[in-house]
């Protein structure tokens, strides 16, 4: 059952990849908005922000929480496509067929894990032009590498739950708003020692905080502290919770 | 009539199935000999697709039991699985592949050993060959259908469920499933599909069950059924031609077969215009 597991998974992942090859505007739209945020921060508001430190300096502190906004618009198509083919009937059809059932999920999950690493990829590259520049070793890029992979499959699971759902495509694709929003509640943009009482508790108990600071921290070489628990605590949680509430629902739904 | 139960493809007994209050089955009987044509016609909403989910092991029924190739699909699932080929009401087929790449998605999920091989076969048997390598998207209906058709007979299920297949196709596209269908029938595939329509029944199935508000209200061949109405009275009419031939005759038809008469049977025949 296992190795049938793993085939399948490979089979049908091999499929949805072949969709994101055949239609990169979803990784475009992916990384525009992130993309255009950054200019943004960093030509229009930068100068104020940080108050003369440089726009390539601007770029390395925004960089995490952009990275992070890369990956919340870029889980909504993963959303999307399992709405599509929940419509569409070819879920059922291999629901029906002699396959390992949960392959069906994890192929989705895993094309969503390679279209916003893509994506997280193409806003780096950009990021680099503008300015962005770290010292950080191998093993500190791993760290952001770890972080943000587990940051994107936790998101995804998520994601399922809509896709799973969802009556429209609408429906299924509006989850991710606030995920998109919550980076500008956080220490991504601005130091939240700025924001006022009831706004900076939030901001600074708030997972995407303590993982823009355990990023940053890598990036510039500094000690990551308790943070890089901290964020891989939210992490993690949140990837069992997604992941246990997802297969709750696709249990439903498949009876 | 006097079926040996035995060799039933599929058999049901006293299937039950509710969504809320609303109830979709309300125990339903059913057998389907091996190799054999079954046509589960209603209209809809009469639980014909709720049937097939059950025996098709994407439903659970709340009550009665049923087997497929042999296999209970409550608790042998996986291998009801096996024996099964379901083509859904809406052609399942990925509009993004090709169809050959839907063909091969189909035959590697089923571990067929000459993936490409059978790729090429089913496309040339179901006259896709010159759009093998087009995305389905571009595809008219009946070639969708036949793609979602020929998609089912990788792995030579014995069992195919078909769900109104020929739904919002045109005439053409209609006949094109016919002729498919009875063809599969004709290697000794059991063909279970559901229609709204009273011709396809008539001119595809071997027995035909009536399904009206979850319950079967009528079931037996053609013939048993045409004797539960007053015996037929002869009449001379002047046949017309239905807009069906007419069209068909203009257009110039895709099938070759259906119209050659071989439907002499019956006396009234204004059924296959109005659908």
């Amino acid at each position: 059952m296992t190795t049938r597991f793993f085939g399948d998974t490979a089979i049908l992942t091999g499929r949805s990849l072949r969709h994101i090859l055949r239609s990169p505007d979803t990784i475009i739209t992916t990384t525009i908005m992130p993309i255009a945020f950054m200019l943004l921060f960093v030509y229009v508001f930068g100068g104020a922000i940080s108050q003369g430190s440089g726009s390539a300096r601007y770029v390395t502190y925004l960089l995490p929480g952009i990275l992070l906004i890369t990956i919340a618009s870029s889980i909504s198509y993963a959303a999307f496509r399992l709405f599509m083919d929940m419509k569409n009937g070819i879920f059922e059809r291999f629901l029906s067929m002699p396959i390992a059932r949960s392959s069906v999920l994890w192929a989705h999950v895993l094309t969503s894990l390679v279209a916003s690493l893509t994506s997280v990829v193409v806003v780096v590259l950009v990021a680099l032009v503008m300015g962005f520049r770290s010292e950080a070793g191998v093993g500190a890029w791993l760290a952001v590498a770890g972080i943000l992979l587990l940051f994107t499959l936790a998101l995804t699971w998520i994601a399922v739950i809509p896709g799973l759902t969802a009556k429209s495509v609408d429906g299924a694709s509006a989850f991710s708003y606030p995920l998109i929003f919550l980076p500008f509640i956080s220490s991504a943009f601005v130091a939240t020692a700025t924001m006022p009482g009831p706004v900076r508790a939030f901001a600074e108990h708030q997972p995407v905080t303590s993982i823009v600071d355990a990023i940053r921290d890598l990036f510039t070489q500094q000690p990551v502290g308790s943070d890089i628990w901290i964020a891989l605590a939210w992490c993690v949680g949140i990837l069992i919770v997604a992941y246990a509430l997802a297969m709750a629902t696709y249990h439903r739904k498949i009876a | 009539m006097t079926t040996i139960p035995s060799q039933a493809a599929v058999a049901a007994t006293g299937l039950r199935k509710s969504f809320g209050d609303q109830v979709a089955l309300d125990g339903i009987d059913l057998e389907v000999a091996e190799g054999t044509i079954f046509a589960l016609l209603g209209p809809n909403g009469a639980g014909k697709t709720t049937a097939v989910k059950i025996l098709s092991t994407l439903l659970k029924a709340d009550a009665g039991t049923a087997t497929v190739a042999g296999f209970d699909v409550a608790t042998q699932a996986a291998k009801v699985r096996e024996s099964i080929s379901l083509t859904g009401q809406f052609a399942a087929v990925d509009e993004i592949l090709s169809g050959r790449e839907n063909l091969l998605l189909v035959a590697r999920l089923r571990r067929v050993p000459d993936a490409g091989q059978l790729a090429d076969a089913l496309l040339a048997r179901f006259q896709l060959t010159e759009a093998a390598n087009r995305r389905v998207a571009t595809y008219s209906g009946g070639m969708r259908r036949r793609l979602d058709i020929a998609m089912s007979l990788i792995g030579n299920p014995p069992v195919i469920f078909l769900d109104e297949p020929t739904t919002g196709l045109d005439p053409q596209g209609r006949i094109e499933v016919w002729n498919s269908v009875k063809q599969l029938a004709g290697q000794g595939t059991t063909v279970l599909l559901t229609t709204q329509y009273l011709e396809e029944a008539e001119h595809l199935a071997d027995r035909i069950a009536i399904l009206d508000q979850g319950r079967i209200i009528a079931n037996g061949t053609l013939a048993e059924l045409q004797q539960l109405l007053p015996p037929a009275k002869v009449e001379y009419v002047e046949k017309q031609p239905s807009l069906e031939e007419v069209f068909l005759a203009i257009v110039g038809a895709a099938g070759k077969d259906g119209h050659a008469g071989n439907d002499p049977s019956i006396g009234t025949d204004k059924s296959g215009t109005d659908e």
